[in-house]
């Protein structure tokens, strides 16, 4: 065991508080995540998942808090960090093809009005390869199977190069055996020390796929390592029962500002 | 000859007002072209038709206030109220339980009613009744000046280069905007920046075409250019081209019969190229569709034809066909012809699918290779559904007789295997093999 990996922090998330339309949905969140960890987010819908990503990233502001990435605030540290969206967040019959779709994972490296050279298109082509998607490479994506789709948002991402992934829902209306070949590249990433957060709702293959468990719920409800913490007890606490004082608390904070 | 005549006059003729008209309406139709696709793919085209119908009172009241029907202080009006219309719509949805579809019809709807409200008493002013406001409806390409296309050209000049630099940006922007933030692009700006495009091509598109029949010119050449592309760059040229060449029509009508309004022209001969593209658009023309669906089904007949002749075979089980058998031959060659005419059993024959024996038509050997596939792959399919599938053996026939035209042979094998290698089907009839044997 390299006690080396195991110091280095790759995320640190301090008081985070997001609220949307001025009701608090995630409410003082604080962790931080080691490099080189595969980690699951997991929580009943409506728990803010999605929305403890999104903030993350800054396409949410946050109401409190910060996140730095490598000891950084994440606006100094983007290229540093990948982002699987949710499948459904686009429109697939846009006109473009999978290569396309994947060399936007260049465009961040790439100036304001710079064209992704020869190097980018290649890379792209690389990464598609690495998914196995390289028959698909100039399909029109309309034409893609669900599980496609995400292997093109994964190819996607891998053009980022990236340290640091945040993918939501990544496994969402996908296939066993294009689950079982996406699970086998993010654990590459992680022996390649990346940090991988992964939003994940078959709680039956948490600790099968990854190793550092986040559950989540309104709150933190608990985090760290699977052995010690994917426990019935941190399970009951995220699943079990609504969190009636925490939302009816939400409701009030929301009817007081607006 | 006259129409081409004419044309050449047109071409010929320097100088005059009717080539500033055209060179007005092919720049607004390059331009509208161009933004509309980013409009469309971003379902944001009926915000184009609010901004412009919400432009109305902003005409009247710029008038109003300087008394006259300078272009700069009219656009400057036009703009202004559809501006403030096209930020209501989402000031509207974020603060009450109005969708976007209803917030787009109230802007529209009120403004346009303000705007037709102080248009009418305009009208009936004294100093209103020469001022022409009402060319705003449906706009009057004739009124162009060498200035407002100097200004159009030099606006489209600028917004296309922006789009061509800007290229990536408005991709990601269009396509997932949360990505592009992600990246840190700011998305933001960009979304700004091209409403605020559209909103100027719109406005200049007021003078010619008018506030009713503009969003037209955004929606129309954007979506005949998608039938035929499903590459955004294409996408945009087409578009623009689209766009150029109903003002080529436009202007070019309109000098025909002076009585031909400019903006109706353009937005009919927008409609015709639709109505076009979604005809005859490759793959997803409805035509093309048609062609292809026919191809299928004469492909479906002719293997029917050979399938039903090889059974003969089988029942006679010797070759060629001893003559009791060939009278019932004959009845089936005599139906087929007809049911599909004499035609088909020419191509087959052509094709070395069928050969004349005699009198007689008999599977040549290409042909009997062919059926005796055919066959294997409906039988196979048979015992497949019967077997795996649990459905009754009397209700199989007509799915096999679907899919034996389109299974590959890799599945053919497949199912081979999965069944066991089975002899016969679930008739009892033998399935043929995947090799030529000796003749049956």
């Amino acid at each position: 065991m390299n006690t080396h990996t195991d110091n280095t922090i790759a995320i640190e998330v301090h008081d985070l508080t997001v609220s949307y339309q001025e009701r608090p949905v995630l409410w003082d969140i604080d962790f931080e995540i080691p490099e080189g960890k595969l980690v699951a987010i997991v929580g009943p819908n409506g728990a803010g998942k999605s929305t403890l990503i999104k903030s993350m990233l800054g396409l949410i502001p946050p109401s409190s808090g910060w996140v730095k990435i490598y000891g950084q605030p994440y606006k100094d540290v983007r290229l540093r960090v990948g982002y699987v969206p949710q499948k459904e967040s686009v429109d697939w019959d846009f006109p473009t093809s999978v290569l396309d779709v994947v060399t936007m994972g260049r465009y961040g490296k790439l100036g304001y009005f710079t064209r992704p050279s020869q190097e980018d298109w290649e890379a792209a082509k690389g990464y598609i390869k690495k998914v196995g998607m390289q028959e698909f490479q100039n399909r029109q994506i309309s034409q893609l199977s669900g599980g496609q789709q995400q292997r093109v948002f994964l190819a996607r991402a891998l053009a980022q190069e990236a340290d640091v992934y945040f993918m939501d829902e990544p496994f969402a209306g996908v296939d066993a055996i294009t689950e079982r070949s996406i699970v086998q590249i993010l654990q590459e990433m992680r022996n390649n020390k990346k940090t991988v957060l992964v939003v994940h709702h078959d709680l039956q293959t948490v600790p099968e796929y990854f190793d550092w468990v986040l559950f989540l719920n309104m709150r933190l409800v608990a985090h760290g390592p699977i052995q010690s913490t994917f426990t019935e007890e941190n399970l009951r606490k995220t699943y079990g029962g609504r969190l009636a004082i925490l939302s009816q608390a939400a409701d009030a904070v929301a009817r007081e500002r607006r | 000859m006259d129409i081409l005549n004419e044309f050449l006059i047109y071409f010929s003729d320097v100088g005059s007002t009717r080539r500033i008209v055209m060179a007005g309406t092919v720049l607004l139709g390059i331009l509208s072209g161009v933004l509309g696709t980013f409009a469309v793919l971003r379902r944001q085209s009926l915000l184009g038709d609010a901004m412009a119908h919400a432009a109305l009172p902003g005409i009247c009241i710029a008038f109003l206030i300087t008394g006259q029907k300078h272009p700069l202080w009219i656009m400057l009006g036009a703009s202004l109220t559809g501006l403030l219309g096209a930020m209501l719509i989402p000031w509207i949805t974020s603060r009450s339980k109005i969708k976007t579809d209803a917030a787009m019809g109230i802007i529209l709807s009120v403004f346009f009613g303000i705007g037709i409200f102080l248009l009418t008493m305009i009208q009936k002013s004294n100093m209103g009744s020469q001022a022409g406001l009402d060319h705003f409806l449906f706009g009057k390409a004739a009124s162009l000046t060498q200035e407002d296309v100097t200004a159009i050209g030099f606006l489209c000049i600028v917004m296309v280069v922006s789009v061509l630099l800007f290229y990536k940006q408005f991709q990601i922007l269009c396509f997932d905007p949360a990505f592009g933030k992600s990246l840190g692009l700011n998305i933001r700006f960009f979304d700004i920046l091209l409403i605020a495009m559209i909103v100027i091509a719109v406005m200049l598109g007021l003078q010619s075409v008018g506030v009713v029949l503009m969003v037209a010119m955004l929606i129309l050449p954007a979506s005949s250019a998608r039938q035929w592309t499903n590459s955004l760059g294409i996408m945009l040229i087409l578009s623009g081209g689209l766009g150029a060449i109903a003002g080529i029509i436009g202007a070019f009508c309109s000098t025909l019969a002076p009585k031909v309004p400019t903006g109706p022209v353009m937005v009919l001969s927008s409609s015709f190229l639709l109505f076009f593209s979604l005809s005859f658009a490759p793959s997803q023309g409805i035509l093309p569709k048609l062609w292809k669906r026919r191809q299928q089904k004469s492909h479906r007949e002719e293997e029917h034809l050979l399938k039903d002749i090889y059974k003969e075979y089988e029942k006679a089980k010797t070759f060629p066909i001893p003559l009791e058998y060939r009278s019932s031959l004959e009845t089936k060659i005599e139906q087929n012809i007809l049911f599909c005419g004499a035609k088909k059993l020419n191509r087959l024959i052509q094709k070395g699918l069928l050969v004349w024996q005699g009198n007689f038509i008999q599977l040549s050997d290409k042909g009997m290779e062919k059926a005796r596939i055919l066959l294997r792959k409906h039988r196979l399919w048979e015992l497949y559904l019967q077997r795996k599938m649990d459905i009754a053996s009397d209700h199989v026939h007509r799915d096999a007789d679907d899919i034996e035209h389109i299974l590959p042979l890799e599945v053919v094998e497949e199912l081979d295997k999965v069944l066991g290698s089975p002899q016969s089907d679930p008739h009892g009839r033998p399935i043929p093999a995947m090799h030529k044997e000796a003749r049956p």
